[in-house]
């Protein structure tokens, strides 16, 4: 048993949990301006998930086109969102795309390039030129490798301003004052030794959390930790009704085929080879938001126009394109299709499916990161030291549908944000907050319950069973019936939750452990969707229902709140930017 | 499907030891060595102890000494492999637990290159202009994913593993090198010319062999070795 009595502490002046890209963009800001920040990360950085994002970040460069605006991208963002998005978050991000992207350029990334040397941008999902007119080139990409590229360049940009790494070292809990947040416990994984983290900041970058259920592109490691530590601290998690699946997972593996094979002129056909997304969405087909590619490809399969011998999956035709281009510009996802599904997409087209892929929401912050309460009055209040950024926190700028090549952009505009003021923070006299002994073994008792545990059921069982019934129950399509039923069987298994066990108690590099502190977020997170998806009577962007199949602007344009003993709450969506006008709510075109 | 695994944990065993599991790949629809790794971890023993996270290739945590070759378990089709499966760590790093070594050797090579860009000249305004030709140098090169396949399958990284920087940081190194945007080629080749950083390579080939993206250190190396030579000449 671990107590509060022989536990280390080492101050900081800003902690980051995670090593991806908004957690490697937020310790560049902060280690070069000479503040002690340290990242905690669960795996070495490199190994994030970040690395795995392919098609490319978006920014209003105009290089392939001649000229771009970066509202215009607003626009997009604001329209793909259906509306949920925050404006002033939006108007943000999109304004400070270019000058994101041109840090990376000169941080190394080896973007693909144009003949006259500036970087190179193809064609993404709901991406357009003079708000909706005609198809734009805005995607910047180092051919299908944008997110590698991307993760390795900021990791090697830490190396050279000397961040300090504590890598493969398990964030277990924050550790909450009166005041505010204090700093974290973490587990070294290779000696089991605990640490008090103690920080001025805590900014949480822990990634998503696609492993609730069973076919997703996510990693392993994305387990929603951050989300977990949020809701354990007594705070809110916002929009988590709101999971994106991408129409084109690798069918039985999961694996992502990237959104620029059909930006690059791709196209989806059924059994019949039909291009079915032409009757679908007439005007911008194949490269429509990518919860109308989802649907589209789901009813065609369930009204079995799906192929292969069991008609459940479409089929992704890029052959035509030529081998020069595709060896060119998709060489990655040329490769993955060899592997996974065991064709050459120069010859054949690869199946693929809707499979979940990215959460739109997460822990609500402002535009500096900083992460939001309620207030008795249910008005927002700041959390004092706590600040998150990237898929785990909710600005929001994708609303209920994320546009393609705009999570690269929110990882590294939001990640600089958060160190930007986290540096002001420090410099006005942000101070650390003093925990006591009760409030640091609060942070340690799950960690405590996992070692005493014995003779319980196994974390796979549980975690199984969890992923089932978010696939069955919380999938594109949803209605109340199998929802409520999915969240009774939530509720179970959280309760038997509490009695599992692992059988490897050794404190020698214990992944064991390690997956069953993963299971206890992806519960939370899992119950955190369950609670939200039953509340939102409407279909909107990715929550789609077959019992309530309009958007309802008139009760349902708000962002939806949820605290960990089952509180639900609202707060309304910004719809101010500063420096242009509102975009109008309008019906989505397809 | 039976595999043979190396088992070690400092904290209970005297000496390594192989274990034998039978998996039913089949009922399990286990394609990749992965996929069997994790189901002997679910269902049979939870303390089998190995790293992994994206199981796609790209990440680089899996790498491991799979029927005497490095390789990923998690693009490595099982159907492949001849039985029974025998999966040992990376050779040539000290063991923590099972399949898992320590790559801290591996990494301080990586950053010996200083592998980041160097450019003295001042930022412009916008991106730095780079032809798409000199774009394609990089190719073969960025795409490492630092799985340290290929070092610790080099004989030289064996003997050496302090003093040569090994194929995966002699292939970073290389990276700048070649990148019209780096300004700082010289030191870079000067930080190399020691006997031991760049010249312990004798053109093995191991690493070109086993890197799971297709990539060819050697060749990298060669055009390290071609361009101090030019500069001395």
């Amino acid at each position: 048993m671990n107590s509060v009595m022989n536990l280390a502490t080492q101050s900081f002046d800003a902690i980051i949990v995670g090593g991806g890209g908004a957690g490697l963009r937020a310790s560049i800001e902060l280690a070069q301006s000479g503040l002690r920040v340290a990242v905690v990360s669960k795996v070495f950085p490199t190994r994030s998930h970040t690395v795995s994002a392919q098609g490319g970040i978006n920014a209003a460069l105009g290089n392939t086109d001649g000229s771009d605006d970066w509202r215009w991208h607003m626009y997009d963002t604001v329209t793909g969102s259906d509306f949920l998005g925050d404006q002033d978050a939006i108007e943000y991000m999109c304004k400070n795309a270019p000058q994101a992207v041109y840090e990376l350029e000169h941080m190394g990334l080896p973007f693909s390039r144009l003949d006259d040397g500036k970087i190179y941008q193809r064609a993404f999902g709901g991406q357009s030129r003079n708000y909706g007119k005609e198809v734009v080139h805005r995607t910047c990409c180092a051919a299908d490798r944008t997110g590698h590229a991307m993760l390795h360049t900021m990791y090697q940009k830490n190396i050279e301003v000397k961040t300090q790494f504590y890598n493969e070292w398990f964030a277990i809990d924050l550790v909450k004052t009166e005041e505010g947040i204090a700093g974290v416990i973490a587990m070294c994984i290779e000696t089991s030794e605990i640490v008090f983290l103690k920080a001025r900041a805590t900014i949480l970058a822990t990634g998503g959390a696609g492993r609730i259920f069973q076919s997703t592109t996510n990693a392993h490691i994305n387990t929603g930790d951050g989300l977990g530590m949020v809701l354990r601290a007594g705070l809110p998690l916002q929009d988590m009704e709101f999971w994106q699946f991408h129409p084109t997972g690798i069918a039985g593996a999961g694996t992502l085929i990237t959104e620029g094979a059909r930006g690059e002129g791709g196209y989806l056909i059924n059994k019949d080879g039909e291009r079915f997304m032409e009757r679908y969405a007439p005007h911008l087909k194949d490269l429509s938001c990518r919860d109308v590619v989802a649907r589209s490809s789901t009813i065609e399969i369930r009204e079995g126009r799906g192929c292969g011998p069991k008609g459940d999956h479409v089929l992704l035709k890029i052959d035509h394109l030529g081998e020069q281009l595709i060896n060119e510009r998709l060489p990655g996802i040329r490769e993955l299709s060899i592997t996974f599904a065991g064709v050459d997409p120069l010859k054949d087209p690869i199946p693929v499916v809707p499979t979940c892929h990215y959460l739109m929401g997460g822990i609500p912050t402002n535009v500096h990161g900083q992460v939001l309460t309620l207030d008795e009055s249910g008005k927002d209040k700041v959390v004092p030291g706590l600040y998150a950024a990237g898929e785990c926190a909710c600005v929001s700028v994708h609303g209920a549908n994320r546009l393609g090549a705009n999570s690269l952009l929110d990882l590294v505009v939001f990640g600089r944000a958060a160190g930007l003021h986290v540096q002001q923070a420090v410099r006005e006299g942000l101070g650390y907050r003093e925990p006591t002994p009760a409030e640091l073994e609060h942070a340690l008792k799950r960690f405590n319950h996992w070692n005493t545990n014995e003779n319980g059921e196994s974390v796979e069982q549980i975690r199984s069973e969890l992923q089932n019934v978010m696939q069955n129950d919380f999938g594109v399509f949803r209605t109340a019936d199998t929802m409520q039923e999915g969240f009774k069987k939530l509720q179970k298994l959280q309760e038997r939750l509490k009695h599992a066990s692992i059988q490897d108690k050794s404190n020698c590099f214990n992944t064991s452990r390690v997956e069953a502190l993963e299971l206890d977020n992806l519960m939370v997170t899992a119950l955190a969707t369950a609670y939200l998806a039953n509340e939102r009577t409407e279909s909107r962007g990715a929550h789609a229902r077959y019992d309530y199949p309009e958007r309802d602007d008139k009760n349902w344009l708000k962002h939806s709140i949820y605290f960990a003993d089952g509180r639900i709450a609202f707060r309304p969506i910004n719809m101010k930017p500063l420096e242009v006008a509102p975009i109008k709510l309008s019906a989505r075109e397809q | 499907m039976r595999f043979s695994i190396y088992r070690y944990n400092p904290e209970t065993d005297s000496k390594p030891y192989m274990q034998n599991f039978d998996v039913d790949v089949k009922e399990h629809s286990c394609n990749m060595v992965l996929d069997a790794l994790v189901v002997i971890k679910n269902i049979g023993d939870d303390s089998l102890t190995f790293r992994r996270s994206c199981r796609e290739g790209v990440c680089g945590s899996d790498g491991m000494n799979i029927n005497g070759k490095n390789a990923l378990a998690c693009v490595t089709h099982i159907s492949s492999l001849k039985e029974p499966i025998i999966i040992r760590p990376l050779p040539g790093l000290p063991v923590v637990r099972d399949l898992v070594v320590d790559m801290t050797q591996f990494y301080q090579q990586f950053e010996k290159v200083k592998p980041y860009l160097q450019n003295t000249d001042p930022e412009p305004a916008k991106e730095r202009l780079q032809s798409p030709e000199d774009r394609a140098k990089l190719d073969g090169l960025y795409e490492c994913i630092l799985c340290a396949c290929c070092s610790t399958s080099c004989p030289s990284f064996w003997w050496n593993p302090d003093k040569f920087v090994g194929p995966a940081g002699l292939l970073q190194a290389y990276r700048f090198i070649a990148d019209s945007r780096d300004t700082a080629k010289e030191s870079r080749l000067a930080d190399l010319v020691d006997p031991f950083s760049l010249f312990r390579c004798r053109g093995i080939m191991n690493c070109v062999d086993v890197c799971p993206k297709g990539l060819n250190p050697t060749k990298a190396i060669n055009h390290i070795k071609e361009l101090m030579l030019k500069d001395s000449v």
